[in-house]
């Protein structure tokens, strides 16, 4: 796969072959172009994504029965998505603060990033306190069920975000911590994730707000 | 047995490719006894942790069959054997050898110790967060021996766990703490498997040695590699079905739960879909399947390929055929639900994939057979329970293809042909190679070898009984003996002769489960007191007999990596000296080799 060997190539080499031993003995034994951690980040996002769509496939199964009743969206929502919106914004310009060694900036947008993500955290409950207030019970409608399981896990996975977001500052914080190209390379998994998070809410949202 | 003569050529490498330039790893040292031990970062380590907690509560699980035998065969000796404590040692006993002993046993036992090693690398590329892996599937298996303790005991609802009667008041621990219990253990341990499957999949795309292609690599890595991704996939359904069903039990949402009436009143469910879920169960039980066995597959190759002391015959094709085998099994899934009340045209799609895997799998089992072919076959333990496995893979496999189309499948769902099916494909066959993999990586991980006599018993009894206690099943199956009914004894439509079957699988079954014990005393004597071993005693090809230390040591491969020249099947090269070329040795050190010309 690494200079643009294709898995079938790969799966055609006869490593027994005296002409295919004298590649193979050069190579360095990496696969991918990537490094480990972005590639270990890929895995929990295809994960996710695979957990996220298996969700997704049950709801469109079950929207088509009649008794499915459509949740209203509280404008706190459409706040709340905007909250994420600015906070990735925030994560690019970060990351080009990262790359460019401006490490105190990256501190300040860091912490800005961190509020946010507890203030859309807060805002989805306030969310659900509204609609509980409302009367849209978890087990009263199918389409209620899947409103607060969707925004619960999105928001565990934000939490589990927010994790990583803490190793991030660290690195960033603790001067005896920084090794300038690990906590870059830190920064930039961040950063993939925050987006990836943004993503997956956005396709939730409007899953639940055009079905 | 004395080390092998490449002993000394490996030390004096010449004029040969040197070591990669690799930033040095940052390895993990371990300071006290609790970092060493207990709270280890060292994959082998963590490997062996994973291995004794599998195989401790894999016991729990035989102790239950031992007592659904005794209950299905002499019932008058185990009053304590109601219908709700069959069905919880039912449930308990397939959940637990399923997924807390063999996938954790393959995945996190060999995988851990042996991937670093074959690969040729230090340690797993995270090993912080492998140790976690480890800690949360501990945690995954006590909250699951919690539910033996919770008032109403585990849940019986089968390790399928179907909705609705898995939660509702007729079944065993339906409501009550058990079935959460079991819900929450799965989910925890899917959470401990994605962590761990990170480590195995990253380090064997990514950290393997100057020279490691992925096809030089031994078949073990690619089984247990495909078997991870595979797993990557199906787990997120488990565990998407698990917190559905947790909600539907404790907050009263209707994913899966219809509207139905229990005990005269109506409940407050509505419209939900009990066969979403067996979608769900499916879409990550079959796979489920292949988690188990793809491993299996990579380990028995190996083994029969250094046993047999000849190259495998195909690799190619056996990379191949796991890759397809792996691919497939996510399309079959329906096959477990034709007497579900699906459309048969879903039914017939579902026969044709089911029948089309089996095509890469009688390739590998050809293939096993050619390997044998003129070989110089070694009647080692290892060898024993590799050719046992074989057969009994067939046998299982061929029973596969009757319950794989509809048509047949009918008559016999719920009888127990389909417990004899199962029980020879995924769970003896995958058994002994787990048995013969032990006998074959015993010496590596203690330096030891296990004892020779008792490990023949423990075969024979094991092999020749599991014979004994699941051939009679498939004609119990033919006769039409249900599947989970705790007690038959006074059913009109029993002949005599399935009362006295049932009584002789059950005294067989005591027999085989004594013999576990055997096995078990062989490990923990032999690991002190066995014959040493000495370095690569099997002759091996592979890397992981390359270390300069056995067992290895911290970090595997002492200063310098080893450098990979050739594939791991180098047995029997023409004009090599000795029968076999460990995968770092250079041509140039073994001149007189000759190239095999294809």
């Amino acid at each position: 796969m690494k200079k643009k060997e294709t898995i079938f190539q790969l799966l055609m080499q006869k490593p027994w072959d005296p002409a295919q031993a004298k590649i193979d003995n050069t190579h360095d034994g990496e696969t991918l172009n990537l490094s480990k951690g972005k590639l270990g980040l890929r895995y929990i996002m295809v994960v996710s994504s695979i957990f996220f769509s298996l969700f997704i496939v049950t709801y469109s199964d079950r929207l088509v029965f009649a008794d499915w009743q459509q949740m209203p969206e509280p404008l706190l929502l459409w706040f709340n998505t905007l909250i994420l919106f600015i906070s990735s914004a925030i994560f690019i310009s970060t990351q080009t603060a990262s790359k460019n060694n401006q490490f105190e900036k990256v501190k300040q947008k860091l912490l800005i990033i961190g509020y946010l993500a507890l203030a859309f955290l807060l805002g989805q409950l306030f969310v659900w306190i509204q609609l509980i207030n409302l009367g849209y019970y978890v087990s009263t409608n199918p389409a209620n069920a899947y409103f607060y399981v969707f925004t619960a896990l999105h928001g565990l996975h934000l939490i589990g975000g927010l994790v990583y977001w803490l190793m991030t500052i660290r690195k960033v914080w603790i001067p005896s911590d920084i090794v300038v190209a690990n906590t870059k390379h830190t920064v930039e998994l961040c950063a993939i994730y925050w987006h990836f998070l943004l993503a997956v809410w956005v396709v939730l949202f409007g899953l639940m707000l055009f079905s | 047995m004395t080390a092998d003569s490449y002993e000394d050529i490996a030390a004096n490498k010449g004029d040969v490719i040197p070591a990669l330039e690799v930033p040095p790893q940052d390895l993990y040292h371990a300071r006290s006894f609790w970092t060493r031990w207990i709270f280890c970062q060292d994959a082998k380590i963590i490997g062996i942790q994973y291995s004794i907690t599998a195989i401790a509560i894999g016991l729990v699980a035989l102790v239950l069959s031992w007592l659904m035998r005794l209950q299905l065969g002499f019932p008058e000796l185990v009053p304590f054997i109601g219908a709700a404590e069959y069905y919880q040692f039912v449930t308990m006993h397939g959940m637990i050898m399923v997924i807390y002993l063999l996938t954790a046993l393959f995945l996190g036992g060999f995988g851990n110790y042996l991937i670093p090693l074959m690969v040729g690398a230090r340690d797993m590329v995270f090993p912080y967060v492998n140790m976690v892996s480890y800690w949360v599937y501990l945690l995954a298996v006590l909250v699951l021996v919690t539910s033996f303790f919770v008032p109403g005991g585990p849940t019986g609802a089968g390790w399928t766990l179907y909705p609705p009667q898995a939660i509702t008041s007729g079944t065993p621990g339906g409501d009550g703490l058990g079935i959460i219990l079991m819900l929450i253990s799965l989910s925890i341990f899917v959470v401990g498997f994605t962590m761990g499957g990170l480590n195995y999949v990253i380090t064997i795309l990514q950290a393997r040695t100057r020279g490691m292609t992925l096809m030089r690599m031994p078949l073990t890595v690619w089984g247990i590699f495909t078997a991870t991704v595979l797993a990557l996939f199906a787990f997120p359904a488990l565990i998407v079905s698990c917190i559905m069903m947790t909600l539907d039990n404790l907050l009263g949402t209707s994913f899966f739960m219809p509207a139905l009436v229990e005990f005269g009143e109506q409940s407050e469910y509505s419209g939900g879909s009990p066969i979403l879920f067996q979608h769900l169960f499916w879409f990550f039980g079959h796979p489920e399947v292949y988690i188990v066995a793809l491993p299996a597959f990579g380990i028995v190759s190996d083994l029969i390929s250094v046993h047999a002391r000849k190259n495998i015959f195909g690799y190619r094709m056996m990379v191949w055929a796991i890759v397809i085998i792996g691919a497939l099994s996510f399309i079959v899934w329906a096959h477990h639900m034709y007497v579900a009340g699906m459309n048969p045209w879903f039914g017939f799609f579902f026969a044709t994939t089911t029948l089309i895997i089996a095509v890469p799998t009688a390739l590998k089992v050809y293939n096993w057979v050619i390997t044998l072919w003129k070989a110089n076959i070694r009647l080692t333990i290892p060898m024993l329970f590799a050719l046992a496995f074989i057969v009994t893979f067939v046998n299982g496999g061929i029973t596969g293809l009757f319950l794989g189309n509809v048509i047949v499948d009918v008559p016999l769902s719920d009888t127990y042909f389909v417990v004899a099916h199962f029980h020879m494909v995924m769970g003896i066959a995958p058994v002994l190679v787990v048995f013969g993999a032990i006998y074959h990586w015993f010496p590596l991980i203690t330096g030891r070898f296990l004892h020779e006599g008792m490990g023949k018993f423990h075969f024979w009894v094991s092999f020749l009984g599991s014979y004994a206690i699941y051939f009679p099943m498939h004609y119990l199956g033919f006769v039409g003996v249900p599947r989970r009914y705790y007690e038959m004894y006074d059913s009109e439509y029993m002949t005599v002769s399935t009362n006295y079957l049932n009584q002789f699988i059950t005294i067989v079954a005591l027999i085989v489960g004594f013999t576990q014990l055997l096995f078990l005393y062989n490990i923990i004597t032999s690991a002190k007191f066995g014959k040493k071993a000495g370095k690569n005693p099997w002759k091996a090809c592979s890397l992981e007999w390359r270390t300069p230390e056995v067992p290895a040591g911290h970090g595997n491969f002492g200063k310098e990596l080893p450098v990979v020249y050739r594939w791991a099947y180098d047995f029997n090269v023409p004009g090599a000296k000795e029968d076999f070329i460990p995968q770092d040795i250079a041509p140039n050190q073994v001149p007189e080799a000759e190239a095999e010309q294809t």
